[in-house]
């Protein structure tokens, strides 16, 4: 419950950006560069360039929100179509499909995150697409093991009797009765996202300066950790609070999923 | 009427089994080897065997869940094992099944309105949603269900009372035949009693023919008109209930027979004990199948296989003696 107010918290801050800061996160005042938290004005301080902490952190959020959901939902579209046909066709197509993710599985998914952006080049996009790259492969076998073990069930083979073509089956049989793991697993992955996109930037391979994303800035705070420790230490909480409530989240749906297994 | 609504000619299912380590030699096991039958409108035929002798793999055949090897099932006259699947989904409408465990025959996440309007909705046979709505609360009523039942989910009830969602669904399109492949074997003793009067309710109401697939004798002599008898993917007896069930022509339904449990003090027989395990069906014996395990085996049984010869008593038996010797 706390979790889900946090987040909902946050997103709303992100939509609401413009009227909740003063709207410009790009520009700064030199002279107030490093000030720590409480200063006037700025209520959490101003980073290396004398930008206002709050306004970065609450247009940052915009970043890391898009950045956690949009390679879910783009893995979640893709990987969910694949792992339901390969899972409901079996045989050779099935093994296409298995064996082409299995080629992404060999890669660690952080070097695979970072060697699709290198090719990308840096930007938003790159990030989602990098990210999408990797979680798709596991969606596709969740899902895969999910409509496999559906496939068997009887009520398939009545709905077969009941003139439902393959179309109707995967539309109303296998969908209803897979999603729930699937869109469990999916929910945990957006902390990992959140996270995976912001070490992106931090390496500074996903956002470049000045957008402000929590990782990048995270980075470009990195020198300032001995003048200003709780001002640098800001994005890096921001990032652990977002990623751990999605994570209470995620667990939360678990449970109330198994719920209606009954 | 004289016109058979399923007809099963030499039907073969083998499954290909891998032998070895490179899965060379491949064996067959052979689930269903060269059955024939057939089914009159408005009749029940019961297909009876023990566990692993291919009745089940039989009413799939049927069904077209699994591809046959060999041989061809017409439906009415239509051949379904040369259908392709656009003709076969249309057919089906003729042709429904109830399955063992309703559990996993009703999709959890599907509310009983929606599971029995499946068929009516895909073949077409309802027009708008209020006959829809119509046509399943006629159906529930016909099955012993309350209107009500039809807002809720399958696990909010009880193993007969699913399975009687099941038999609605399968009413639903009209169909000509009902494939029941084991319907009552997971349910308990009163609520097999109801589901099979209510089968034979609606047999009769509405003229169905029924493939009444079971290993419990007792059931197939309540609701049986006739009864095929299996050993190993063949039919080893086939014939009329009350024939087979007073004077069996084959060793293997004779000691089937024996098995069941009679209540009444009077009737009390001797069980007939058979020996062994049943042989493989990758590897089953030469000649009679039966033959491994028969108290009354011959030379001529390893020898020879014998065929579905007609008796006296008008069943048929894959015996080469003319009458079983007489119960000691």
């Amino acid at each position: 419950m706390t979790a889900m107010g946090i987040s909902a918290l946050i997103v709303m801050l992100a939509i609401a950006a413009p009227y909740v800061t003063d709207g410009q996160p790009y520009s700064g005042n030199a002279l107030e560069r490093l000030k720590p938290i409480g200063t006037h004005g700025h209520l959490l301080g101003t980073d290396e360039l004398g930008r206002d902490m709050w306004t970065r952190l609450v247009y940052g959020a915009r970043l890391s929100l898009i950045s956690g959901a949009a390679p879910v939902l783009i893995a979640l579209a893709i990987g969910g179509s694949l792992g339901v046909i390969a899972g409901y066709a079996g045989g050779r197509v099935n093994a296409l499909i298995m064996r082409t993710m299995d080629i992404f599985y060999a890669f660690p998914a952080v070097l695979l995150a970072i060697a699709a952006c290198a090719v990308l080049g840096p930007g938003l996009l790159s990030t989602i697409a990098a990210l999408s790259i990797v979680f798709t492969p596991s969606i596709v076998r969740i899902t895969e093991t999910a409509t496999t073990r559906i496939r068997g069930m009887d009520y398939i083979e009545a709905a077969r009797c009941s003139g439902a073509t393959d179309f109707r089956i995967i539309l109303h049989q296998v969908l209803p009765n897979v999603q729930a793991p699937v869109l469990v697993y999916a929910s945990s992955l957006a902390g990992l996202s959140i996270i995976l996109a912001a070490g992106l930037s931090f390496l500074g391979l996903g956002m470049s300066p000045p957008n402000p994303e929590w990782g990048q800035m995270l980075n470009s705070l990195r020198q300032s950790i001995y003048v200003q420790p709780w001002v640098a230490a800001l994005p890096g909480l921001m990032i652990f609070v977002t990623s751990v409530c999605f994570n209470v989240i995620s667990d939360g749906l678990r449970v109330a999923m198994d719920v209606q297994d009954g | 009427m004289t016109t058979p609504i399923l007809d099963v000619h030499q039907l073969r299912t083998w499954y290909p089994v891998r032998r070895g380590l490179l899965g060379r030699g491949a064996a067959w096991l052979r689930a269903v080897d060269d059955v024939t039958f057939t089914v009159m409108r408005g009749e029940t035929l019961a297909i009876v065997g023990e566990s692993g002798c291919g009745k089940s793999t039989l009413g799939r055949t049927i069904l077209r869940f699994v591809e046959p090897t060999e041989g061809n099932v017409w439906l009415d006259g239509h051949r379904i094992t040369e259908m392709s699947r656009v003709e076969l989904r249309r057919l089906r409408r003729h042709m429904q099944v109830v399955f063992q465990d309703p559990a996993s025959s009703l999709s959890p996440r599907m509310r009983v309105r929606d599971i029995i309007a499946e068929p009516l909705v895909n073949f077409g046979l309802a027009g708008d949603r209020a006959a829809v709505d119509a046509r399943v609360a006629d159906l529930l009523c016909q099955v012993g269900l309350p209107r009500s039942a039809a807002e809720r989910y399958p696990h909010e009830f009880s193993g007969g009372q699913r399975q009687r969602i099941a038999i609605a669904r399968a009413l639903a399109p009209e169909p000509d035949l009902i494939i029941c492949d084991e319907a009552v074997s997971a349910l308990d003793t009163s609520s097999k009693a109801q589901i099979v009067n209510l089968l034979s309710d609606l047999q009769q109401r509405l003229g169905l023919a029924l493939l009444f697939i079971s290993h419990d004798l007792a059931v197939v002599e309540h609701i049986a008109d006739r009864v095929a008898v299996m050993y190993l993917g063949k039919i080893v007896e086939i014939g009329e209930r009350a024939a087979l069930f007073e004077q069996p022509a084959h060793p293997y339904t004779r000691a089937l027979l024996s098995a069941v449990l009679d209540p009444s003090p009077a009737r009390r027989h001797a069980r007939i004990m058979l020996r062994g395990e049943v042989p493989s069906p990758i590897d089953p014996p030469s000649g009679c199948r039966f033959r491994t395990r028969c108290p009354y085996a011959f030379d001529r049984c390893a020898a020879e296989e014998p065929e579905l010869r007609e008796r006296p008593n008008g069943q048929s038996a894959a015996c080469h003696l003319d009458a079983l010797p007489a119960l000691s």
